[in-house]
């Protein structure tokens, strides 16, 4: 489904990305874990075609994504960050989007309904606090019934209620069969949504097997402690043959 | 594509800006028809504000819209849409909002108090100016993150071509007055777009002698209507080949 082989990314002397490679199948769902500045955001940059990665290439359905942006209808994505034009209100966002995916006729609005947000409909984007934004950008990433959804650090500034709901979404959504990638800080959140860890550091992938491989390796039942003993065993090797 | 130039250009009226500068040019043009009675001096005047304001105007306006719109690129780019219509739809919706409000501000009075040639010639530079420096405040702003260091670039193109180029070609031609110098000061001119309109002008209006010994012999060697041919296709090169750069670089940026 979605195939990153071998990118790239340099921004300047910086390398970001270095030589990833991954194979994403539908119907699995995949913890995209990694420090602060280790690629993560790049990375899910690099599958949307924001940023153009230096070398390598990205399939979705065995089409190459670069100089291609059909695919883009395929994925709904929540950034880390929703940025929205400021002087636009919830409603006509929402709106807009609606035109440009034109061809898309049935919507998922169960998040607009559940978040409440038509009460907020004619509230203008600059108004809005951070955690409101989050939910307009959840409701936007699957408003669409993409086959692929893209969710970086989406329960980050939510409040609990919100974040149960937005969960229970993300349940619904991999039991009917969809890619999906959640980056985020948040371990135990992430070892109930996901069954796959793809672990980034300095741009490069650590670990890329299911949760459950992991676990068993390190022995331990979370997956917090079991990240932690990797990265643990990592160091140690690390030290012995530098 | 048109879906988008919409939201842009409701974006762009809502900041109230463009309804300023019509009315802002309306005025001042009705009032310099006002004061005056000879209407073909209010043109010349007219030629001033239409190469110095209108230039400032259209790159200062243009590079802030672009920062301004950044969120709304960047909430583009996650969707299927082309990269290009995104920049093409920008470039569109800036371009018609400003030639429209110069055709509405300038063009009503003017063409309501000289019908002529002229007007329309005047009115013609005006637009094309227009493009122009859109098309260069967009270079500009793709060649920088930050929108201070962007609008200095603007800035400068703007003194470049409307200050520090003119005192160049002066020092050039002072400096080399000893040669014959009437084929590389045309070239010269063609560098700088404001010379362009300013030459088109002159030309229609049949005093290109008083633009001193060039004006003479661009006159001689074009004659009125080569001259103007010319000058208007250097001129749209103006606008083409800036915003072909900005598109190559923009294609290509990390957003």
């Amino acid at each position: 489904m979605l195939s990153v082989q071998a990118i790239n990314k340099d921004f300047g002397k910086l390398k970001v990305l270095n030589q990833v490679s991954l194979e994403l199948k539908p119907g699995k769902s995949y913890a995209l874990v990694g420090p602060n500045g280790s690629g993560k955001t790049t990375l899910i940059k690099c599958i949307l075609g924001m940023v153009i990665p230096t070398s390598g290439d990205i399939q979705v359905d065995n089409v190459s994504i670069l100089n291609n942006w059909q695919y883009r209808e395929k994925i709904g994505y929540m950034p880390q960050i929703g940025r929205y034009p400021e002087n636009m209100t919830i409603g006509q966002v929402i709106d807009m989007m609606r035109n440009i995916r034109k061809n898309v006729t049935t919507f998922d609005e169960q998040l607009i309904e559940e978040f409440k947000l038509f009460r907020l409909y004619d509230k203008r984007m600059h108004t809005l606090s951070g955690g409101t934004r989050q939910k307009v950008s959840a409701a936007l990433a699957f408003l669409f019934n993409p086959p692929v959804l893209i969710l970086d650090e989406p329960t980050a500034g939510l409040d609990p209620v919100s974040v149960e709901l937005l969960k229970a979404k993300i349940q619904t959504e991999r039991r009917n069969g969809k890619l999906i990638i959640i980056s985020s800080h948040i371990l135990s959140d992430l070892d109930e949504l996901t069954s796959q860890l793809i672990y980034l550091f300095e741009g490069q992938v650590h670990f890329n097997n299911s949760i459950a491989s992991l676990k068993e390796e390190t022995q331990e039942q979370k997956l917090n402690k079991a990240i932690a003993t990797m990265i643990g065993q990592k160091e140690l090797v690390d030290s012995i043959n530098p | 594509m048109s879906r988008i130039i919409k939201y842009i250009c409701v974006d762009i009226l809502r900041t109230r800006f463009i309804i300023l500068y019509t009315c802002l040019l309306f005025i001042s043009t009705f009032a310099l028809f006002q004061v005056d009675s000879d209407s073909s001096k209010v043109v010349m005047s007219l030629l001033n504000i239409v190469l110095i304001v209108i230039p400032l105007t259209s790159i200062v306006f243009t590079t802030i819209h672009f920062y301004n719109s950044y969120e709304f690129i960047e909430l583009m780019l996650a969707q299927p849409v082309n990269r290009n219509v995104i920049f093409f739809g920008e470039y569109l919706a800036v371009v018609s909002s400003l030639s429209g409000a110069f055709l509405a501000g300038c063009g009503i009075p003017v063409l309501i108090h000289e019908p002529s040639t002229t007007a329309v010639t005047l009115l013609f530079c005006g637009t094309t100016l227009t493009l122009v420096f859109v098309s260069l405040a967009f270079l500009a702003s793709v060649l920088t993150r930050d929108k201070a260091k962007a609008i200095g670039i603007a800035l400068l193109f703007w003194f470049y071509f409307s200050l520090i180029y003119d005192g160049f070609l002066l020092w050039f031609v002072y400096a080399f007055n000893d040669y014959p110098l009437e084929k590389i000061t045309i070239t010269l001119i063609a560098f700088n777009p404001v010379d362009l309109a300013r030459v088109i002008m002159l030309l229609q209006l049949d005093i290109a002698a008083l633009m001193g010994y060039t004006g003479a012999f661009y006159n001689n060697f074009f004659g009125s209507n080569m001259g103007i041919v010319f000058s208007t296709a250097v001129l749209f090169l103006w606008i083409v080949i800036p915003f072909l750069i900005a598109l190559r670089i923009f294609s290509k940026k990390d957003l």
